[in-house]
């Protein structure tokens, strides 16, 4: 059975001539398969340290590459190029161009927290993700994700309410990403979702988009919410290398 | 465990989620106790707990999040005890207390905050988190439960449905796998022991704790369905009539995502979904409309009623 947690050999590095003759022997098809050596140039040390440095990615030094995370992960079970013990390994040899292959797929990991369950380094695989996907978007390498921006609006209406009001959350999630709001399997949700439902209630909901709901008294703990906001802004950026004023 | 402490009156934290798209759970929790005489008193003023999204952007503001909640309950409403139906609020809870009593770091933000914020810094230890599930196993438990059901569900075939955050990671749920009478991590019971009491035949169900994509509902619907479509497809093998659920995201990521299953791939499966505290009020007698099964979006209605329950 070949190991099928990671090929090392890619595709595109398999050479085969299809006519080839080396010394009046005919070797054409596999008999010259031949596969060009991986060559890696661009260290970059500093990786390691950075992913450190954001929330999350603090234990990252603890991996030893055992690959229980990978074996459990509930996005490598759907897609097995999703594969936390690989990044973790490419991020400490500081193997950023094989890391940057990977860059849009990595924000996908659903915190299921399988990895942290199964960690016996107690890494916390999960945190590691998050502080990955930070860092890629932080230093340009990706846009930001649609999950970011999910988290962004959420946690922007609690840092201003201390509440969020769901449909104001998916509502607002729409259009930073620029999706339309009508699309045919939400429509049928909420088609079946009032089949049953008193007046009183759809009205109580209704009017829940009017009525926000929020904690009282809640400007003063705002205000030290953001104050820290900006603070962890700053230092997760000087901790990249990158100027201190982001674009929050 | 401290089996002995009396739970007849919690302080209860029904969180963001059980305001819009979990009504009905807030609503069957609420009836359940009330029918049972336990008093849930509602957490004075409270916050959204930071859910995963406020971790994500930075997993200390959600410990801070979560602990305002505690510091309510145990500082101005003098409970030990807070009970959170939903899994996402209860293993913040959770968190929050295991990232205080261990991690410095943690505790100097929460004291910063609290203090600007103007309430009370929490102090670990003062309160202890439960489930809508510990609640009822513990202040009723299984015979307590049987004794009073007057609607056995008899015939029903129910597969539990227990999702990610109820037991991961195992490290902020230090009362779990302590052997017996406590939850597992690995093979949770306490809804397949409620739920048996009541009546129900209980299927062997092998994805009671695989993940339902909830964190990506929105922005990566693809993959939650192909999760979700997991967890149904499995239902449906082991000949099940309902997934019964605990949590509020994952009873809608798995309500939403069985019809984007449905119109996109044209795959349909027949689990109804519902709320754990939804059966149980319904084997205790209760109107189907108390508990709030008009609410479901599977169509459990008709079901029910086919089964002489609603
Ligand atoms: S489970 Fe932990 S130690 Fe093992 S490879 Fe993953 S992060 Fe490293
Ligand atoms: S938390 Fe993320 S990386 Fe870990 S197992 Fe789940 S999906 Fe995979």
């Amino acid at each position: 059975m070949p190991i099928h947690e990671q090929n090392l050999i890619r595709p595109e590095n398999i050479i085969t001539n299809e006519e080839l003759e080396i010394d009046g022997i005919d070797v054409s098809g596999h008999w010259s398969t031949f596969i060009e050596s991986r060559v890696v140039t661009d260290y970059n040390e500093d990786i390691e340290d950075e992913v450190a440095a954001l929330p999350g990615g603090e234990y990252i030094n603890r991996c030893w590459q055992c690959g229980s995370c990978t074996n459990s992960c509930t996005v490598n079970a759907v897609n097995p190029d999703f594969n936390p013990r690989f990044w973790i390994y490419l991020v400490r040899m500081g193997m950023e161009s094989e890391l940057l292959r990977d860059k849009d797929i990595i924000w996908q990991c659903v915190s299921c927290n399988k990895c942290t369950y199964s960690c016996p380094r107690d890494v916390n695989p999960e945190g590691v993700m998050k502080a990955l996907s930070h860092w890629l978007e932080l230093k340009g390498h990706t846009p930001k994700s649609p999950s970011m921006h999910f988290d962004e609006e959420f946690a922007d209406q609690v840092f201003s309410t201390g509440k969020i009001e769901e449909g104001r959350v998916i509502r607002g999630f729409f259009q930073r990403t620029g999706q339309p709001l009508i699309q045919d399997w939400l429509v049928e949700l909420v088609k079946r979702l009032i089949r049953h439902m008193p007046v009183k209630l759809l009205m109580t909901m209704g009017l829940a988009n009017f009525v926000r709901p929020r904690t009282r008294d809640w400007g003063r703990a705002q205000a030290a919410i953001e104050e820290y906001v900006l603070e962890r802004d700053a230092a997760n950026r000087k901790a990249l290398g990158l100027d201190a004023a982001g674009d929050h | 465990m401290s089996e002995q402490k009396d739970l007849k009156r919690v302080a209860y934290y029904p969180g963001c989620a059980l305001e819009g798209t979990g009504h009905a759970y807030d609503r069957s929790t609420r009836a359940v106790g009330k029918e049972l005489g336990l008093d849930l008193v509602e957490v004075e003023n409270w916050n959204c707990c930071g859910a995963m999204e406020v971790k994500n952007i930075d997993p200390k503001l959600q410990t801070y999040l979560s602990s305002r909640v505690m510091s309510i309950a145990s500082e101005d409403m003098g409970f030990d005890t807070v009970m959170a139906p939903c899994n996402g609020c209860y293993h913040n809870l959770k968190k929050a207390e295991y990232d205080l009593t261990n991690d410095p770091e943690n505790v100097a933000v929460t004291e910063r905050l609290s203090e600007k914020a103007g309430h009370p810094t929490y102090k670990p230890g003062s309160v202890e988190t439960i489930h809508a599930l510990d609640w009822l196993k513990r202040a009723i438990g299984e015979e307590g439960l049987k004794e009073r059901i007057t609607h056995s569900l008899k015939g029903l075939k129910i597969a539990n449905y227990y999702g990610c955050m109820y037991t991961r990671p195992r490290h902020i749920f230090p009362e779990k796998d302590q052997g017996p009478g406590s939850e597992s991590t690995l093979q949770p019971h306490f809804m397949d022991d409620l739920l048996e009491a009541a009546g129900a035949e209980i299927v062997d169900y092998p994805l009671k704790t695989a993940c339902c994509g909830g964190a990506h509902t929105l922005s990566d619907s693809d993959t939650s369905t192909k999760l979700v479509l997991n967890l149904l497809e499995a239902a449906d093998e082991c000949d099940a009539d309902i997934i019964a659920t605990e949590c509020p995201t994952c009873h809608s990521g798995l309500e939403m995502h069985q019809i984007r299953a449905e119109t996109k791939l044209g795959k349909k499966t027949n689990a109804k979904i519902v709320y754990f505290t939804q059966l149980i009020g319904l084997a205790l007698g209760m109107n189907a409309r108390t508990v709030g099964i008009h609410e479901n979006v599977s169509d459990s209605i008709n079901f029910f009623r086919e089964k002489g329950l609603a």
